[in-house]
């Protein structure tokens, strides 16, 4: 048990400025903190702390991923609105801040039932599986150098084998809902995503590649330095359009517009959740939003140098820079980019499955074979900057 | 698809995504640009446009006088029977406008009277705060001016 929570030493290559960040290996968990410190000084039991830690670990992965989900629908529908010339949300609260709480408390006292003909066991076993599977990858992801759960030397990996468990929850909640769109939804949603975890899975393999580690720490302590150290800088040009595919490539994993073929609202209703009512159907709600908080916080530590912050190698602002703590840093890149899926949702239209299908097969698959060369090719050669 | 519509396809693409991108960011960036209405707020402001269709309406001029000529054209044309046009006689036997009865409740503000009206004299009132807790309020004679509505 306790060499699991083992965290990895710090790779070689290290700059000065960032050898605060580094958690020393004796430590055996990843969030050290004030309560396990005061257990294994004080309690006749040490060993207590192991558990204690547990359960703020517990804790803390429960407040990202259930704390950030109001926060993102308000998000949501402020952002659609703006884009849509509308004000959104304006009565609750100061701009409408308390809507999404009236929101939350009328779907939580909701009656939860299920339509005739369903089989039960797999219909409300399949929203549990859906809100189990964004949690592993939140516990995967370091918030900030000392705000992780678990540092896995095979991080990657993990995360595309968790994303594996999303696909079910859609296809099982299609299947069990005795309705022949949800079915249809299901069967759709889970031929997406089952193609587009091939290219996730390839740009993932890229960005492992020019790190040369598959632990996210790693990942983030190779791109140490300045923002041009960051990967969507670091390599010329093949970042940018490597940034620009992964987003392409999560935004159809996330099932969200315009790759949302699974829930499409005007030809399936709902998709594979339109049976779902009350709770069971907040849990498919709420996954939608911490699997955005992961994918984006996936997609800050890939490219945008996870928790660090962003210096310009200009010693007086960078010292500025640095007092911010870097768990905000964290928080505003993952923002930032939970910003840009919702532009992509609000802008652009839903292609048709058989175009979604060779847009997959036909481009993105090729062209992240071709970038998966050419950026061996430029490490090879040494073109970074 | 022959290869060089492939390529087309992939430069093209993006560029047309991007132009729609920066219609939205605009959007976005300009919260001032909002087209909707906040009605209660705006009430003492709010002006409703020149095509709205509310309640149907008879033209009165300064003096108080309308040019309906009781032809019933409006009462026939209208779909749902909401309009009856009962005529009388002057003094001199002329027929003319007695009770003109409009119901508003059956109403579907289809505009098919003013339409159908030879003589235009005949329009949609502005008024949209219509809603009434008494059935007999939607009862209403158009040629009387008091009291309607």
């Amino acid at each position: 048990m306790q060499s699991i929570f083992k965290i990895r030493k710090s790779p070689a290559k290290k700059v000065e400025i960032f050898d605060n960040y580094y958690i020393t290996p004796n430590m055996t968990f990843g969030i050290p903190n004030f309560v396990g410190d005061l257990v294994r000084e004080y309690s006749p039991l040490p060993e207590l702390a192991l558990a204690v830690n547990v359960v703020l670990a517990v804790i803390g992965v429960l407040a990202v991923g259930i704390g950030s989900a109001p926060i993102l629908i308000y998000m949501e529908r402020k952002v659609c609105a703006h884009v849509q010339c509308r004000l959104g949300p304006m009565r609750l609260g100061w701009h409408g801040v308390l809507q999404t709480v009236a929101d939350v408390t009328k779907l939580l006292f909701k009656e939860v039932y299920s339509p005739k003909g369903v089989d039960t066991v797999i219909y409300y076993l399949a929203p549990m599986i859906s809100l189990t599977a964004p949690f592993f990858t939140l516990a995967l992801i370091p918030f900030g150098a000392q705000w992780q759960v678990i540092n896995l030397n095979f991080a990657v990996p993990a995360i595309i084998a968790i994303n594996g468990l999303g696909l079910f929850a859609i296809l099982l909640g299609g299947w069990a809902s005795n309705n022949k769109y949800s079915l249809l939804s299901a069967l759709r949603g889970s031929a997406q995503m089952i193609s587009y975890e091939v290219s996730l899975a390839l740009i993932m393999l890229f960005v492992v590649m020019i790190s040369g580690s598959a632990s996210l720490n790693d990942i983030i302590a190779a791109q140490s330095g300045t923002v041009l150290d960051w990967w969507i800088f670091k390599l010329p040009v093949l970042g940018f359009v490597a940034f620009v595919v992964f987003m392409c490539v999560s935004t159809a994993e996330l099932n969200r517009a315009p790759f949302d073929i699974a829930e499409s609202e005007q030809e399936l209703t709902a998709g594979f959740h339109t049976e779902y009512t009350g709770t069971a159907f907040a849990m498919f709600y709420l996954t939608e939003y911490i699997n955005i908080i992961g994918a984006s916080a996936l997609g800050s530590i890939f490219f945008l140098g996870g928790f660090q912050a962003p210096l310009i190698g200009i010693p007086i602002v960078d010292e500025k820079l640095l007092l911010i703590p870097d768990l905000v840093w964290m928080f505003a890149k993952i923002y930032f980019l939970i910003w840009l899926y919702m532009m992509f949702r609000w802008t652009w239209l839903r292609p048709r499955v058989d175009q979604l299908m060779s847009f997959e097969w036909k481009f993105l698959l090729p062209s992240n074979l071709i970038l998966l060369g050419l950026g061996a090719f430029f490490i090879a050669m040494g073109w970074v900057l | 698809m022959t290869v060089s519509k492939y390529f087309h396809a992939v430069v093209t693409g993006p560029i047309s995504l991007l132009k729609g991108m920066s219609v939205t960011l605009k959007y976005f960036l300009n919260p001032k640009r909002i087209v909707t209405e906040q009605y209660p707020e705006n009430k003492a402001t709010l002006k409703m446009h020149e095509r709205f269709r509310g309640r149907v309406e008879l033209i009165h001029d300064e003096n108080g006088l309308h040019t309906c000529t009781a032809c019933g054209m409006c009462e026939k044309s209208c779909p749902n029977a909401s309009i009856n046009v009962l005529s009388t006689k002057n003094l001199a036997g002329k027929k003319i406008l007695g009770k003109y009865l409009y119901r508003m409740d059956s109403c579907t503000q289809c505009g098919l009277c003013i339409e159908s009206c030879p003589f235009g004299c005949l329009r949609m009132a502005h008024d949209f705060e219509m809603a009434s807790t008494d059935r007999k309020s939607f009862n209403m004679v158009l040629n009387k001016t008091e009291g309607q509505g």
